[in-house]
């Protein structure tokens, strides 16, 4: 069950996309984002779908995969539904008790839902094309510059190498717990709130103690290895850009101009 | 005899229609008495856990009947409860599943899930402490984290025997321990079985304690039963064994060794107190 949750997973193939080099792949989900933000009507999410089209059958990724990536937030996505429905001032369409429906609410409702789904879409691409390893490459790569101004790149970027290697680890661990508890006659299912949350505990208390347990030894483990930090740390693979880097990153800004284009001009 | 555990045609799919589909069970048919002792033993991946697993319900099966005690337990609406009071399931490492404050309410989590009585969730607490070979006055009152690797096994053990199940499957009970914390725990889970006749299925890779323990072994491949017999009778099967990754105890190892240099000796030993008994015997006879 637990397995299912496909945000932050890499997805491996060998793809186009797959092959850019993260600080472009990166950079471009930025401009991606933007360019989101900037669609104010439906007919731009045109540039945008065809763009995340276009990105996704170049990837080589199911599509059916990403949908599943979908379903952890599909709460979310109805609640910004639900709030936009109601909450917009217009035209009343429908009276439901003290809540009007209106004509803009809908349009307002579903441009929102669509925008996040969107959001969600084009940005697990990202971590779907790219493994964990060259993500935080690239993130290091790209905060170098923010160096001499006292960011300290390398060390967030083996946090987030760190936190992204135990994602998995860490759901396997709750799986084999709940499994463990459920033997026990666990019930993690049923109930009102409060006693869901209180049959969290016996979930909680060994996950946290497994997770410091963790922190404890890998961080004994890199120590013992004579790890400290990014000074005069060399790579194996350097980062090198090539033509179709500069390519994508190209299309994606002529995405961002030709939205920019459509809203302000 | 009365059939304890029987399985019918067991097959397990993980991630059925998706590109990760793996078959971890294939047409799986077993029958367990009441009573026995059952070694499981398997390659990493073979599928052991997998099946013990859907013994007490953590799993569906893709297809196929798991009957425990004449009770179908992978009937549509089969109460999980019930289930997980027949069939115990001690995981691996299962000190690390424990959460409360003290010792006696960690053990009383599964008798208090099952609904029982406040008496008689202090009976079973106390025996199944005792049983586990602590001393219930001294640990009930002490937090489970600042006790030994092995107490802490054994407080986790406490916790499954509490619920008083008629199967009692253990996966790997002595991984991580001491010798000494091995031996006590393998002969409490012994103990166990003899004081209340309940079935117990022991997964493990030590086919020392397999063989000192058991009464009948069942190999698992690559999600098939590749053997099934008593000790004696899967232990002769070395080849086959050892080209599914397995082998058999040092011990007998040894004594093939002394029968191939021409010393009168049997083969077919497989613990360590019935290779003394040969090899002094031949002794006497020189």
């Amino acid at each position: 069950m637990l397995r299912d949750i496909t945000i932050g997973q890499y997805y491996p193939a060998a793809s186009a996309i797959h092959r850019l080099d993260p600080r472009v792949k990166i950079l471009s989900t930025f401009v991606y984002m933007i360019a989101l933000f900037v669609v104010k009507n439906f007919v731009d999410y045109t540039y945008i779908l065809v763009f995340l089209g276009a990105s996704i059958f170049l990837s080589k990724v199911p599509f059916s995969y990403m949908i599943k990536g979908l379903k952890p937030l599909f709460l979310i996505i109805t609640l910004t539904f639900g709030i936009n429905i109601f909450m917009t001032k217009g035209e009343v369409l429908y009276q439901l008790g003290p809540l009007d429906i209106t004509k803009e609410g809908i349009s307002q409702a579903v441009f929102m839902a669509t925008r996040l789904i969107l959001l969600i879409i084009g940005t697990s691409l990202l971590t779907l094309t790219t493994s964990p390893i060259n993500l935080t490459d690239g993130i290091e790569k790209l905060l170098n510059p923010f160096k001499k101004v006292g960011v300290p790149a390398h060390e967030l970027a083996m946090m987030m190498t760190i936190a992204l290697r135990f994602i998995p680890t860490l759901l396997e661990e709750t799986d084999k717990i709940m499994k463990a508890q459920m033997a026990r006659g666990a019930d993690f299912e049923s109930g009102n709130i409060l006693k869901r949350a209180k049959s969290l505990v016996p979930l909680l208390v060994p996950l946290f103690i497994s997770a410091f347990r963790r922190a404890d030894e890998l961080a004994m483990a890199m120590e013992a290895r004579c790890y400290r930090g990014g000074e005069n740390r060399t790579r194996m693979r350097e980062l090198s850009l090539h033509t179709r880097d500069f390519i994508a990153f190209i299309v994606t800004i002529f995405v961002l101009v030709a939205v920019l284009v459509n809203r302000f001009a | 005899m009365f059939m304890s555990i029987i399985i019918e045609n067991l097959t397990h799919i993980y991630n059925f229609g998706n590109p990760f589909e793996t078959k971890a069970l294939n047409d799986i048919n077993l029958n367990i008495e009441k009573g026995e002792f059952i070694g499981l033993i398997g390659h990493t991946g073979s599928g052991k856990s997998t099946l013990i697993q859907h013994l007490n319900g953590l799993l569906k099966p893709s297809s196929g009947k798991i009957i425990i005690n004449g009770f179908d337990i992978t009937k549509k609406g089969v109460s999980l409860r019930e289930i997980r009071q027949k069939v115990g399931l001690v995981f691996q490492y299962p000190e690390h599943q424990l959460f409360e404050e003290t010792v006696y309410k960690d053990v009383a989590f599964g008798p208090l899930n099952l609904g029982l009585e406040e008496e008689e969730v202090h009976i079973r607490v106390k025996e199944a402490i005792e049983l586990v070979g602590l001393k219930f006055e001294e640990v009930k009152e002490r937090s489970p984290f600042e006790l030994s690797g092995g107490q802490r096994r054994r407080v986790a053990i406490a916790g499954v025997v509490a619920m008083k199940p008629e199967v009692l499957i253990l996966d790997e009970p002595t991984a991580g321990l001491d010798p000494r914390a091995r031996d006590e725990i393998l002969s409490q889970i012994k103990a166990l079985h003899q004081k209340y006749n309940i079935t117990i299925i022991l997964v493990s890779h030590s086919m020392e304690d397999i063989a000192k323990l058991v009464d009948r072994i069942i190999v698992m491949h690559k999600g098939n039963v590749a053997l099934t017999g008593k000790p004696s009778e899967v232990f002769r099967n070395v080849a086959l064994l050892e080209s599914i990754g397995l082998g058999v105890p040092q011990i007998t190892y040894l004594m093939k060794m002394l029968h191939k240099l021409g010393k009168p000796v049997r083969e077919d030993i497989f613990t360590i107190e019935d290779a003394k008994k040969e090899i002094l015997k031949l002794m006497r006879r020189n």
